[in-house]
């Protein structure tokens, strides 16, 4: 085979690279710089100071909100997991014409390609005071006064993070399943092994490295999520872009930086945890 | 698998069932409540059925800038999904030899993924502040839309070459094509409806991106900035007019992929190309 030229092949690239360079890695690097300068209230100053990271992590609110944002993201990894495997079970064993297999993929992904908002907004005539599920809860005798709780509250927050991600789980994990030799499952019917012995000693195993994908995705959207906690939960709740933004809007540019850095730390050794389970460019 | 049904499928199937009217029942539902009565609320039951809050929204003073923010990010997907289908194809095409920095530049583009959006958003934002520049939707958003669509669209063309036979490139040099002609007329006819799809998620992820655009997209709003600028002080269903217009646009450009993609396949198959029925 004719081998390309070196420069060839760093053209090809180049525009790619150009763009993660100037708009990720400088940004990144912005952010941590501004971290350590000093601000006072109308402008940011060049600093070396450790003053963000100090009143930042002495503050009892950083801690409750982090502690906050790990629990959404745990409660949502746990919900999606366990609805996405299903789904995902369910198109690459039970369905077994391809073209259905196809459609009903389908099915499934053509919300990701839509407006998360809208998606957000969609639930308030669901889950408002006069909304559908109050009203039949009613009709139905099973309550008398409206459910609260239903709209603008965590149940709310976790309610739409599901509806919005458990995409990204059912993705990877029918990636993982569709590769499954069938032979195996035979060879495992064969042996004796039950349905329940196959699905945990055979599937599960195999589905890992879909599963890791996917719950890189979800921890890591979750994590750095603010709309679906200011919208879902009406201001209610916290996550830590939002005591991001809050500084931001104060124009205490260098605190939210010190923040962002934590945060980036925070996702960047969880997915580094995950990444030992899994080796990404096998899987595509 | 054995031929009968049991009563785990019946399970499975009514599970799956019920995840896809979770999927779409919200939407479908505020489709519905789009088409309220002039005195209709937020909620059922419907008073009445009228186009009044779609003319509504397209009124300037009403609500914002809506034309002018629909318009602005249509320009910016479309901008988003060139550049993504044309740096990433021409990324997978570098990535298939090893060269020097490909590690890093992998995990440069995993990282584009998984680093939060708010993060990269703040990023940009604070770096054009400290540079004394203005932001702007058309070249900070434009920017930072790409850290987004970028990466999937290199994993897809990943995955795209992983399983592009190389001997059709090599069938193509020995009959004398140029490397230009080669992907001009080998490489890309082959992988045209994948080339397809990676244009389908550079524009939707462009179009509903809202994170990215947050510190990015400066003094003119694009549509999803709009939209939930409008969730905060907007009480009427016009919000859902909203909602149903975008989703439209949205099914719209999906629809448009998954017709060319069949397109292609139809067309492929009726000039009878031999590709994949040699021995």
């Amino acid at each position: 085979m004719k081998r390309v030229s070196a420069w060839v092949t760093y053209l090809q690239v180049a525009p790619l690279a150009l763009v993660f360079l100037l708009f990720l890695v400088v940004p990144i690097a912005t952010i941590i710089v501004v971290s350590f300068f000093d601000y006072n209230t109308t402008q940011i100053i060049p600093a070396f100071l450790l003053q963000n990271y100090e009143e930042l992590l002495l503050s009892p609110v950083t801690w409750r909100t982090y502690g906050q944002t790990i629990q959404f993201s745990a409660i949502t990894w746990a919900l999606t997991l366990v609805i996405g495997f299903l789904v995902a079970y369910f198109l690459a064993f039970h369905v077994r014409s391809p073209t259905w297999q196809m459609v009903l993929f389908l099915v499934c992904t053509i919300p990701f390609w839509t407006s998360n908002v809208i998606r957000m907004i969609s639930w308030i005539p669901f889950l408002g005071r006069n909304g559908l599920a109050n009203m039949t809860l009613i009709q139905l005798g099973l309550i008398r006064e409206p459910l609260e709780f239903l709209l603008f509250s965590n149940f709310a927050v976790v309610l739409a993070y599901v509806h919005l991600y458990t995409l990204f789980m059912v993705v990877p994990i029918f990636n993982s399943m569709m590769r499954i030799d069938r032979s195996l499952l035979e060879a495992a019917r064969d042996a004796g092994a039950s349905g329940w012995q196959t699905l945990w000693t055979v599937i599960v195993p195999l589905c890992k490295p879909g599963i890791a994908i996917g719950s890189i995705f979800m921890i890591t959207i979750v994590m750095g999520d603010f709309v679906t906690v200011r919208m879902m939960s009406g201001g209610q709740s916290a996550s830590v872009s939002l005591m991001m933004m809050n500084a931001m809007s104060l124009l205490q540019y260098p605190a939210a930086a010190a923040n962002a850095v934590v945060l980036l730390l925070l996702v960047l050794f969880t997915v580094a945890a995950m990444m030992r389970l899994v080796d990404i460019r096998k899987e595509l | 698998m054995n031929g009968r049904r049991g009563p785990g499928y019946w399970l499975l199937a009514g599970f799956f069932a019920l995840f896809v009217l979770f999927l779409y029942g919200p939407t479908l539902t505020i489709l519905v409540l789009s088409f309220q009565g002039p005195s209709g609320g937020l909620t059922f039951p419907m008073n009445g059925v009228s186009v009044h809050w779609f003319k509504n929204l397209f009124e300037k003073q009403m609500v914002g800038d809506f034309a002018g923010s629909l318009q602005r990010s249509m320009v910016l997907g479309v901008a988003a999904m060139l550049v993504t289908v044309i740096a990433s194809f021409s990324a997978g095409l570098a990535f298939r030899s090893r060269f020097r920095g490909s590690a890093f530049i992998f995990y440069l583009s995993i990282a584009s993924l998984i680093v939060p959006s708010i993060l990269i958003s703040l990023g940009i934002g604070l770096l054009y502040r400290v540079l004394g520049w203005d932001t702007a939707w058309y070249s900070s958003a434009f920017g930072a839309h790409l850290t987004w669509t970028l990466p999937f669209g290199l994993l897809i063309m990943f995955a795209v070459f992983n399983r592009f036979d190389r001997r059709y490139e090599e069938a193509a040099r020995d009959l004398g094509a140029t490397s230009w002609q080669t992907i001009r007329f080998v490489v890309i006819p082959i992988l045209l409806p994948s080339l397809i799809g990676v244009g389908l998620f550079g524009f939707t992820l462009s179009y509903d991106e809202f994170a990215r655009s947050l510190y990015t997209s400066g003094t003119f709003n694009t549509l999803p900035l709009e939209i939930y600028g409008m969730t905060t002080n907007v009480t009427t269903p016009v919000l859902y007019a909203l909602g149903t217009v975008t989703t439209g646009v949205s099914f719209l450009v999906i629809a448009l992929a998954l017709i060319s993609f069949t397109w292609v396949r139809r067309r492929r198959q009726r000039h009878g190309s031999d590709a994949g029925k040699a021995a």
